[in-house]
């Protein structure tokens, strides 16, 4: 028999109910589009806060003074740890090779006032390069000169500028932060929500001006950023040897990456997508269910269609092969009808949320409609072999008139 | 052409057994017209069945064409009806959902034959029935008798060497069932092996050799000389539903 024949043979049956060839189909459809829809969600949230945190900077170093013991005897003397300075940060940068940028910070709170307004404010001091690291953006203005380290100019967070000025250009005025009085240079562009430090919410001041009119001698921490990610463990090794060299032999410091972070939550939300698709194949079941039930219904109703293939000399496997077609046609156009529906919700979602990444991961498709087509075969078998298995006698003389 | 030796058939009804067939012999030879009569429950529809290899005997041989049949696989079973062995039956049993022509298609399209020839041979047999003319209706657009010469084109159309007809008229008005048994007994004549199976006795006088059966055993084989040289003789004007 020839596959086309055997195709528009099962085509021709199911055409003869529409409805309820269109019903067992919708299942399977359903089926299909929940495994692409809530997997496009799933690897959107992944990809959503991955993204987060490359934006805070995949390739950072962010080296704390101090060393936070998690194991082990606490030690018999205990020693203050050395400052963490701008020196330690330009060592950093010329000694360690994978190290492209370093940026010192020096973080406190203060009270910033323009003309009547004052507010308290994360006050950050820092460097030139923190502009890169940290991917900020300029509304206005330019960002703390690179060869003015002490300084007494800012720039403004997009919040802080809004409260303190209401929407007047502030380039060239003067704030008063703490006791010193600094001149506006610049508004960092708003970054909406974000993890992290909320750098709408920040004044940011040279690094060494920070210190001073903190009265600090330690940096809060500096930001390295290494050249690529396979760099990193190198990175941090180096880092320690060259900061406990400048520490009179003590490692007194701490080294956090992103990497251990980020690899959890990539984890984490991969287990979630995968959940959510096997929530989702439940409904497949089900749809499969559907079919083998329309498929039973079929065969009953067809009992004598079978009797008579047999009597012109339809083989078992042929009558089999009929009703598996068929199965497998209700299965693959509702998984294809589902593709469809679940990719164009998925792009309804995307226009309505434009910030958060809706598309399936890559395994989602050809995995839904490979599972599509094999619930029509596995669901389809039983009612095949019960039609290829009918007595030929008693399908032609059954319902009788 | 068919050879039954001993060929017993039980059925087992609600644990008592019914004896279809005992221990019946039956030849016929390539070319016959045999109509097989008896009251209902005698065995003719079982033997028909066995005839036509749709059911298969307890015990007993059936040589079909010189081939014992029981040692023949199913697929073999079922390459044997498709090529040597056309069907009609009381009821059609026509695929409602396909026309005339597709209808008498059927039988080629699971053996294979490519569509072009399948759309010519089933054109030929339908004009054979003459019903070229409905060949693009559906079964309900046609009448009883139309259905039933649909059905023969699709007996015939595989060439086949025996023709099985189960009560061909047993579902249609006298009128129709004259024409649909005028309409057999050409092919007969035309060399196909013909076997009836009717409880009509005005069908079952007209061929040339009829087979009575009781209780599962012949109890008459008669060849009558008489009437073999007038087909459609008295028995039309009698009619015969």
């Amino acid at each position: 028999m020839r596959p086309a024949d055997l195709l528009l043979f099962a085509a021709g049956a199911l055409r003869g109910h529409r409805l309820r060839t269109f019903l067992s189909l919708l299942g399977v459809a359903i089926g299909v589009a929940s495994v692409i829809l809530l997997t496009s969600l799933g690897e959107g949230a992944r990809l959503y806060v991955t993204g987060e945190f490359a934006s805070l900077g995949a390739n950072l170093l962010i080296i704390i003074p101090g060393k936070t013991e998690t194991k082990g005897l606490a030690p018999l003397v205990s020693t203050a740890p050395h400052d963490l300075t701008r020196q330690d940060a330009e060592a950093l940068l010329q000694r360690v090779r994978s190290v492209r940028r370093v940026a010192p910070l020096a973080v406190g709170t203060a009270s910033v006032s323009a003309e009547e307004r004052s507010r308290e404010v994360t006050v950050v001091g820092a460097t030139h390069d923190i502009l890169e690291i940290r991917h900020l953006k300029m509304a206005s203005g330019r960002f703390l000169p690179a060869d003015l380290p002490e300084a007494a100019v800012c720039v403004l967070g997009a919040r802080v500028q809004r409260e303190l000025f209401h929407g007047q250009n502030p380039l060239g005025r003067l704030v008063r932060i703490g006791e010193w009085r600094f001149r506006v240079i610049g508004v960092i562009a708003p970054r909406g929500t974000s993890i992290g430090m909320d750098m709408d919410e920040v004044v940011e001041i040279p690094v060494d001006t920070a210190l001073r009119l903190f009265n600090r001698s330690s940096l809060y921490r500096i930001l390295a950023e290494v050249g690529s990610h396979e760099d990193i463990p190198q990175a941090e090794q180096a880092s320690v040897r060259v900061l406990r060299e400048r520490h009179a032999g003590q490692e007194d410091i701490t080294i956090l990456t992103q990497d251990s972070v980020l690899a959890t939550f990539n984890q984490i939300l991969r287990a979630l997508t995968a959940a959510l698709a096997g929530i989702a194949a439940i409904s497949l079941g089900v749809a499969g269910l559907g079919i083998m039930n329309v498929m039973l219904v079929s065969v009953s109703e067809r009992t004598r269609e079978v009797g008579l293939l047999k009597a012109v000399g339809v083989t078992y496997r042929q009558v089999v092969a009929v009703f598996l077609v068929e199965a497998a046609i209700l299965s693959s156009a509702g998984g294809g009808l589902g593709l469809l529906a679940g990719l164009g919700a998925g792009r309804f979602l995307q226009r309505l949320y434009p910030e958060f990444p809706i598309s399936p991961p890559d395994w989602a498709v050809p995995v839904a409609l490979a599972v599509s087509c094999s619930v029509g075969l596995v669901f389809g078998i039983l009612p095949a072999r019960n039609a290829a298995r009918l007595d030929p006698v008693q399908a032609l003389t059954r319902g009788k008139a | 052409m068919i050879e039954l030796t001993g060929v017993q058939r039980t059925y087992f009804v609600g644990g008592s057994p019914v004896y279809a067939l005992r221990e019946l012999n039956l030849s016929i030879a390539s070319g016959e017209y045999v109509t097989i009569m008896g009251p209902s429950g005698s065995g003719k529809s079982t033997l028909l069945h066995i005839l036509g290899c749709l059911d298969r005997p307890d015990s007993g041989s059936y040589r079909f064409a010189g081939e014992e049949t029981a040692r023949l696989t199913d697929v073999q079973l079922s390459c044997l009806r498709r090529d040597q062995i056309g069907f009609v039956f009381q009821f059609f049993h026509l695929v409602p959902r396909l026309t005339s022509a597709g209808n008498v298609e059927l039988p080629m399209v699971f053996a294979g034959v490519p569509p072009e020839e399948r759309r010519r041979r089933a054109r030929r047999a339908l004009e054979v029935v003459g019903l070229s003319a409905r060949a693009g209706h559906r079964p309900d657009q046609l009448s009883g008798g139309e259905q039933q010469r649909v059905a023969i084109a699709r007996a015939i159309v595989m060439n086949p060497a025996l023709l099985l007809a189960d009560e061909p008229t047993g579902n249609l008005d006298s009128g129709s069932g004259r024409e649909i048994v005028n309409l057999i007994e050409a092919m007969n004549q035309g060399g196909l092996t013909l076997i009836v199976v009717t409880h009509d006795p005005t069908i079952g006088e007209r061929a040339r050799r009829h087979i009575h059966l009781a209780d599962g055993v012949v109890v008459s084989d008669e060849r009558p000389a008489a009437l073999t040289s007038r087909p459609g003789g008295h028995a039309g004007e009698k009619g015969l539903a």
